[in-house]
């Protein structure tokens, strides 16, 4: 509030209105830092450790410090120096007396590049004469030593930050001289995983499309009674629990579910050949698209419901026909709905993870799959990491395009 | 126009008629394709039998072909003795140790504190953000908005990193943190669009009148966003029930909620007292949409008094 | 400001239960198992009686197996498991990953025979930080009303998709599955590790593989492959040799183990590092794996006893009717082409074979 007892000069009011501004600004800023900051703990700063963690592990280089300078200035051609081969088996064994679960920890890194190694270094560790000259010794322990493939794989290992993790998650590898190879035919995958994700989203995305269409156009020309009832048998599906969505899919695709029992009572296939409609492709997809109809639905719905009737009229009584009528006049004004209502099942859509894993067998797996795989099953967090990342960049670009095109704050829930 | 019993104009094609009925069957059938997997859980909860499909006895509709034993197994699945008569002690067994029970008491426990955070937050956010001062709001709002475009597997993989640095991995308050961040979207987005239709001159005419800024939160703004604020607070708590991904995750064995329940019923074994729980699930989404319902149209009818 | 307050006090109080929750009282134990037939077989052999006898309670709960609940909670420095269950390569790699407590397996108890207990448990039975209790088989089982003629009896059989028409349950995983596949291919039982420890033999074991890839389900959890068979979505199965003989003889289910071609797999007790009742832990362990508990637990579920001194003492189900032995993945007559699954091997080449596994089944 402005003082009204002096009348101040002009500068000093702009002065003061800059005043005013400004604290009006640092109090609407105030109300959100609480959130802020509470999104910045609970979902920047986790994510951003995932894209550290995909980028920087430093198993090695903390344990070996020495053994890693060594392994960098070595050109991966020349035979190995005495020096790093006394560094290594020091350092291994130095490690194992602070903490005996740090050498295998180490052993068990290089042994993702190598196989083979873990015990070959469990050698070493427990070996009882390992002293000057290092290396014959590591060869007499095991002649594997004297070939490069162990200290290739330690010298590919060994820095902190690496790319390698991401180059895998591209299909990719690194090998010990700094040249970027190619995944063999038997190790890619991930390519081909983040293509599948991609095709099974633009896939149900078009289904949605295609079903949620008709539904919001009758829904939007029919009477308020009328479209109410609809909009309920819409909103059920949305609001009720995904995986009692998913749980009813099962109980009709299953070998002995409700549609192949339905299908033998009335004929029309033999008691045993059953349709096998779960655990492959078709069922993520036919639940996909069942999960994912509503968001489509309601976008189209609110912009059909704003269209005014009296252009398609206008195009009719000039003489179109009703096809071209709906083509040329009335289609164009739904495009920002079904552009929103796209986008956004196609952004849920790449991420989706519970449905394909419950339905979708092997065939049926989605990038968001081999992620948790990774996590839980094989414990390669920086893999898992890594893919994410390339899909959290992947998911931000589309959410940035969505943004430019619908506005995030035009987002409405039903 | 009637919607069943339209008057065709004269000059209608019989393609015309053809095609009207026709459009009219399609979507019907994409109905029946939404609503009737939902349906269908319902009578098969009631299935004498463990199949997860109808038995010729349902289909005769013979009493004996149904049972409520799946609604019993709901609360004797983990019973120290699920066989004791009903009594007293039969119940307390059952709550202290049946596994839906104890998920029930997990999602009840984590919703309820994940609603709270989520809302309490959020709203303050909401009012922060629709007041025309603020500054960078795109940029914000595309930050606050962001856990609910980005894929829950890479939240909740995040998440397990960060949290098991400082110590919150497997234990509530982070399975409440994690809830409530997927739920503040939510939140802000249905309080905010409360807020755009808030008449601001409102708040001036009750600073004016001499209240101060707390009071004008609470006597005349609160009352006016008070549906946008329950709604975005049942949104964020079915967010927070529906959730499963942050639970396997982020919780131990006895943290499990009623979905993480659901999600190892459906992996391992496949059981018909999980229809049961769906159907009791099913209620309970149509009785939220019911209120949920009931806060829009009071909201509609608020938006009319306020500006009429 | 009320509301705030609010807020704060239930941030307390959920903390205080966290807390709570994570400080178990003095003698309570936390034990994690496989859950279904397998856990109930260990809480009446094992738990039940050591809670009589030491008067401390046991909370028990399943998982499914992985090792990543326990790397988070030695990460996070909050272990709130006390004893996991674990398989021997799991036990050996979590080993190596430090996130499991070294047991001084020459302190366990002595057999009943008075065998000192490094000589008692069966070879391979004790590593560095785990204990076995039991011994079980990856075998394959049908169901007998699919196949009208000729019942499968060989480990080829599975891989024949002509004789046997129908989908197969198998292993999301490469272990087990790459030596099954080796064995039917015709290696014999003694070269599977040393064939898979080529280029050549893992090829070759992906090859045969690849010839029932479009009928394979895959499962993730023991409970899964009876549901796959009870359903009628395979006709025949990889599974836990218990998961299967338990709905057989308990429910009269028609699914038949066919012992030829399996891989025997130590189940092991193992403390996550850190645990916060670790004497009591190992008080559990010692308890656990003695003679008697061990072949009172094959009461329960057809697993081997670790400790040689058990074997004699393995009798009747407990439907008292039905004899043991011959459902046991230890009995001679089961063991005439099987293989002990090799855990150096596995340590070794598990991250590599893995890879390439799972590169194969997503294509």
């Amino acid at each position: 509030m402005l003082s009204m007892t002096n009348i101040p000069d002009q500068k000093s009011l702009s002065r003061q209105l800059a005043v005013a501004e400004r604290r009006n600004k640092i109090k609407a800023f105030v109300l959100v830092v609480p959130l802020l900051l509470f999104v910045l703990a609970s979902f920047v700063l986790p994510i951003a450790s995932l894209v550290w963690l995909g980028g920087y592990n430093d198993t090695f280089s903390k344990a070996l410090p020495e053994t890693t300078r060594l392994l960098q200035q070595w050109d991966a051609k020349s035979p190995i120096s005495e020096e790093l081969a006394a560094s290594f088996v020091t350092e291994l064994r130095a490690a194992k007396l602070k903490d005996a679960a740090v050498p295998t920890r180490v052993a068990t890194v290089i042994n993702r590049e190598q196989a083979g190694s873990l015990s070959k270094i469990k050698q070493v560790l427990t070996a009882s004469d390992m002293a000057s000259p290092f290396k014959e010794h590591l060869i007499a322990l095991n002649d594997e030593w004297a070939k490069p493939d162990i200290w290739h794989a330690m010298k590919i290992v060994a820095p902190s930050f690496t790319p390698r993790f991401y180059l895998q998650a591209l299909d990719h590898r690194i090998t010990a001289d700094g040249t970027i190879v190619s995944e063999t035919d038997d190790n890619a995958i991930q390519i081909l995983l983040f293509s599948r994700t991609l095709m099974v989203a633009a896939i149900v995305t078009l289904l949605c499309a295609i079903l949620g269409f008709p539904i919001a156009y009758i829904m939007a020309h029919a009477e308020t009674k009328t479209s109410n009832m609809m909009l309920i048998v819409v909103l059920l599906p949305f609001w009720t629990s995904l995986l009692v969505r998913t749980t009813a899919w099962i109980a009709l695709l299953q070998q002995n579910g409700v549609i192949n029992d339905l299908l033998v009572r009335i004929g029309l296939i033999d008691n045993d050949h059953r349709l096998v409609m779960m655990y492959n492709m078709f069922a993520t997809l036919v639940a996909m698209t069942h999960v994912l109809l509503p968001f489509m639905i309601l976008p189209l719905f609110s912009v059909m419901k704003s269209i005014k009737g009296n252009l398609t009229r206008a195009a009719l009584s000039l003489g179109a026909t009703p096809w071209t009528a709906f083509w040329k006049v009335y289609f164009p004004q739904t495009i920002p709905g079904l552009g929103a209502g796209c986008l956004l099942v196609f952004i849920l859509a790449v991420g989706y993870y519970i449905t394909p894993a419950l339905v979708g067998g092997q065939s049926g797996q989605l990038i968001s799959n081999i992620i948790a795989f990774h996590m839980q099953k094989t414990l390669n967090w920086s893999l898992a990491s890594a893919i994410g990342t390339l899909l959290l960049i992947g998911v931000l670009l589309l959410y940035w395009l969505y943004n430019r095109l619908v506005g995030i704050d035009k987002m409405k829930l039903a | 126009m009637n919607f069943f019993t339209p008057n065709f104009p004269p000059y209608a094609t019989a393609f015309e008629i053809a095609w009207y009925y026709a459009f009219r069957m399609i979507c019907l059938a994409i109905f029946i394709f939404l609503i009737a997997p939902i349906l269908v859980i319902i009578p098969l909860s009631f299935n004498a039998e463990s199949f997860f499909s109808f038995t010729d006895g349902m289909l005769a509709l013979k009493p004996e072909a149904y049972s409520l034993k799946w609604y019993r197994d709901i609360f004797a699945n983990g019973m120290l003795d699920p066989n004791a008569p009903l009594s007293l002690d039969w119940l307390k067994d059952s709550w202290m140790r049946s596994q839906w029970m104890i998920a029930l008491k997990n999602s009840l426990v984590i919703g309820v504190s994940a609603t709270f955070v989520a809302t309490i937050l959020g709203t303050l956010a909401s009012v922060g953000l629709s007041r025309p001062e603020m500054p960078f709001r795109g940029l914000i709002n595309g930050i606050l908005i962001s856990p609910m475009i980005v894929p829950i597997v890479i939240t909740a993989t995040g998440m397990f990193f960060f949290f098991s640095q400082v110590g919150l991995a497997q234990t509530y308050l982070g399975l409440v943190f994690a809830h409530a961040l997927l739920g503040t979207p939510f939140v802000v987005i249905t309080v905010t669009a409360t807020l755009t239709s808030f008449d601001r001159s409102l708040l001036r005419a009750a600073a004016n009148l001499g209240a101060n800024p707390l009071t004008t939160f609470f006597k005349v703004q609160m009352p006016l966003i008070l549906p946008g604020v329950i709604s975005g607070a049942l949104f964020a708590f079915i967010t927070s029930f529906d959730e499963v991904v942050v639970v396997l995750f982020l919780a131990e064995p006895d943290q499990r909620t009623i979905p993480r329940q659901m999600w190892s019923g459906l992996r391992e074994q496949i059981s018909p007292t999980i229809l049961a729980v769906a159907t009791i699930l099913i209620l309970l989404s149509l009785v939220l949409l019911i209120s949920l319902e009931f806060t829009r149209r009071r909201m509609e009818r608020l938006k009319i008094e306020s500006f009429g | 400001m009320k509301m705030l307050n609010g807020k704060w006090m239930l941030l307390g109080a959920l903390g205080t239960l966290a807390v709570t929750t994570a400080t178990a009282q003095a003698g309570q134990l936390t034990v994690i198992s496989w859950g279904g037939a397998y856990t109930t077989s260990q809480v009446e052999a094992y738990q039940k009686p050591w809670m009589a006898k030491s008067g401390n309670t046991i909370v028990s709960a399943d998982y499914n197996g992985g090792l990543a609940e326990v790397k988070a909670q030695v990460q996070s420095g909050n272990v709130t498991w006390d004893v996991v269950d674990v398989e021997t390569s799991e036990g050996v790699s979590g080993c190596n990953d430090g996130l499991f407590e070294k047991i001084d397996a020459s302190k366990l108890p002595k057999g009943d025979n008075g065998a000192s207990p490094l000589d008692d448990f069966v070879p391979g039975a004790i590593t560095d930080c785990a204990i076995s209790t039991i011994a079980y088989a990856n075998i394959f089982g049908y169901d007998s009303t699919k196949f009208a003629g000729d019942k499968p009896t060989k480990v080829a059989d599975f891989f024949d998709l002509k004789k046997f028409p129908g989908k197969r349950g198998m292993k999301k995983e490469a272990k087990v599955n790459l030596e099954m596949a080796l064995m039917a291919d015709g290696v014999a039982a003694a070269d599977v590790y040393k064939v898979l420890a080529t280029k050549e033999g893992v090829d070759r074991a992906f090859k045969k593989l690849e010839t029932i890839k479009g009928s394979i389900v895959w499962w993730e959890a023991g409970a899964q492959p009876p549901q796959l068979l009870a359903s009628g979505e395979v006709t025949m199965t990889t599974a836990y040799n218990g998961r299967l003989f338990t709905p057989a003889v308990t429910e009269n289910k028609p699914f038949v183990i066919v012992w030829d071609g399996q891989q025997q797999v130590f189940d092991t007790w193992a403390i996550p590092k850190g645990s916060k009742n670790k004497d009591l832990a190992l008080d559990f362990i010692a308890f656990s794996t003695g003679t008697k508990p061990l072949a009172d637990q094959a009461r329960y579920i057809p697993y081997g006893p670790a400790r040689k001194s058990s074997a004699p003492l393995v009798g009747k189900f407990k439907d008292d009717k039905t004899d043991m032995a011959p459902h046991m993945p230890t009995n001679p007559e089961n063991m005439k082409n099987a293989i002990v699954q090799d855990v150096k091997f596995w340590a070794d080449h598990y991250d590599e074979l893995n890879e390439r596994f799972v590169s194969w089944i997503g294509k």
